[in-house]
């Protein structure tokens, strides 16, 4: 039996370092069944809510997969148009409604904070899928997985970070996991969208070292891994501005003529213009394989949470 | 004969140690406005052998609750509070500064789920006493301005 049965998944900080190693092994197991090419019902009769108050393709669609694939089912809804929330329904009523129809709920909300309310609600476990500009803790999980799948380790791995460091929800739990597992963090940004100030103060207390720079030529010649997140026009006073900003933080042929070999170039997705196409066709690129990822890292987790998972 | 400059109450509560400068933050806290029913004093800026300079308040007519004492101990982590009955002091408390902060103050992210109409109170954890840090529980953000999102 595993202390993960019945667990909560509310923040990446909930996980030890161990529980972490526990979860990238199970995914790389369930990765057969992941591509159909092995079956398993160990979920069977299972059934998984997905409560999403706000849309969510990749997220949704990779545990509705990962369940069907472990020969369980999915209920929930996508929006929260047409159901008692439009109604004025607290969530905590939501909540303690659907625990009569699941064995575990996945929520994804806009505000920060909701999935740790979800969870005072229900005896039943809650995946925390997003909340508002809080945690995303299954984002970093395959994050995780794909840096340990590719590169063999996380441990003394260089690994950038670029684009918006400031408002992007994945970067600061990922921040957060990888400084713990001992990988080394260069943090690439605008000047209006560097890492919160409590983050690199959180990294400084725990004695982690990392560098920041402005330019991405300047520290890609060492880097192991490139993470890029989505630069969003919203955040800038006028376009002409976002498009300078995007264009000298583009990953490009040019961008990556000097990179190592082994570079490994990683996206939560969808992107629009930070990655041009022509990478795609490079061995960098693992993006798509990284979307991929969500589904084997899921399929872990909830047979660790729910089935006998080890 | 040692002139008082504030006269001994008969029932009520005394504050005392007060850091200078934050009693009337102390009467919002207890939310004392004009609107009180008793009697209630406030000397700033008393000599004091243990801080230097300290601040006191008395309420005439009020025991103060645990909650409300917690509360105080947010801004005045060495004060102390004396409940007198009949001019006599019945009961001395120091503040305990608490390890959670609950329902005492509103979180300053406006996306916080907190601050939705849920069955919830707010709670706040305690990073650090001196100097004092505060973390939202269900956001994670640290609650700057403590003093004036005391709810």
């Amino acid at each position: 039996m595993s202390d993960f049965r019945g667990r909560d998944v509310l923040s990446i900080r909930d996980f030890s370092q161990a529980d972490i190693q526990l979860v990238l092994k199970a995914a790389k197991k369930m990765v057969p069944i992941a591509v159909g090419s092995r079956r398993s019902r160990v979920l069977e009769g299972r059934i998984l809510a997905t409560l999403f108050y706000e849309p969510s393709t990749r997220t949704r669609l990779s545990f509705e997969s990962a369940m069907a694939r472990l020969g369980g089912r999915v209920l929930g809804f996508s929006g929260a148009e047409g159901t008692s929330v439009q109604k004025g329904e607290t969530l905590a009523d939501t909540v303690r409604m659907v625990e009569a129809y699941s064995d575990a709920i996945v929520l994804r909300h806009p505000q920060e904070g909701a999935a740790r309310l979800a969870a005072e609600f229900t005896e039943k476990p809650v995946i925390n899928a997003g909340d508002g500009a809080g945690q995303h803790p299954t984002q970093t999980l395959l994050d995780l997985y794909t840096i340990w799948d590719e590169k063999g380790s996380i441990e003394d791995q260089n690994v950038v970070l670029v684009g918006d460091l400031k408002y992007g929800r994945t970067v600061h739990s990922l921040t957060y996991a990888l400084a713990e597992l001992g990988a080394h963090l260069t943090f690439v940004s605008p000047p209006t969208l560097e890492m919160p100030r409590e983050i690199l103060e959180n990294l400084k207390e725990r004695g982690l070292s990392f560098r920041v720079a402005h330019r991405l030529h300047e520290v890609i010649r060492d880097a192991d891994v490139v993470y890029v997140t989505r630069i969003q026009k919203e955040r800038f006073p006028d376009s002409q501005e976002y498009q300078a900003v995007v264009g000298s933080y583009r990953i490009d042929g040019d961008a990556l003529r000097d990179a190592k070999r082994g570079l490994i170039v990683m996206h939560p997705l969808p992107r629009v213009a930070e990655i041009a196409p022509e990478v795609d066709r490079t061995k960098h690129a693992v993006y798509f394989k990284q979307a991929f990822n969500g589904v084997p890292v899921r399929m872990a987790l909830l047979d660790l949470i729910l089935g006998g998972g080890e | 004969m040692r002139e008082l400059r504030v006269t001994p109450i008969k029932n009520g509560t005394v504050i005392d140690h007060i850091p200078a400068g934050l009693a009337l933050k102390v009467l919002k806290i207890l939310g004392i406005d004009h609107a009180v029913s008793s009697t209630v004093t406030v000397a700033m800026h008393v000599p004091s052998k243990a801080m230097g300079w300290k601040d006191i308040v008395k309420v005439e007519d009020r025991e103060l609750s645990p909650r409300e004492v917690d509360k105080i101990a947010l801004i005045a982590p060495i004060a102390t509070v004396n409940v007198i009955r009949n001019y006599n002091v019945a009961e001395k408390r120091r503040v305990t500064l608490p390890d959670r902060a609950v329902g005492i103050l509103r979180c300053a992210n406006p996306n916080c789920i907190s601050n939705v109409p849920e069955p919830i109170e707010s709670e706040f954890l305690v990073r650090s006493k001196n100097p004092l840090r505060v973390v939202c529980k269900y956001c994670d953000r640290e609650l700057e301005e403590i003093v004036a999102h005391i709810v």
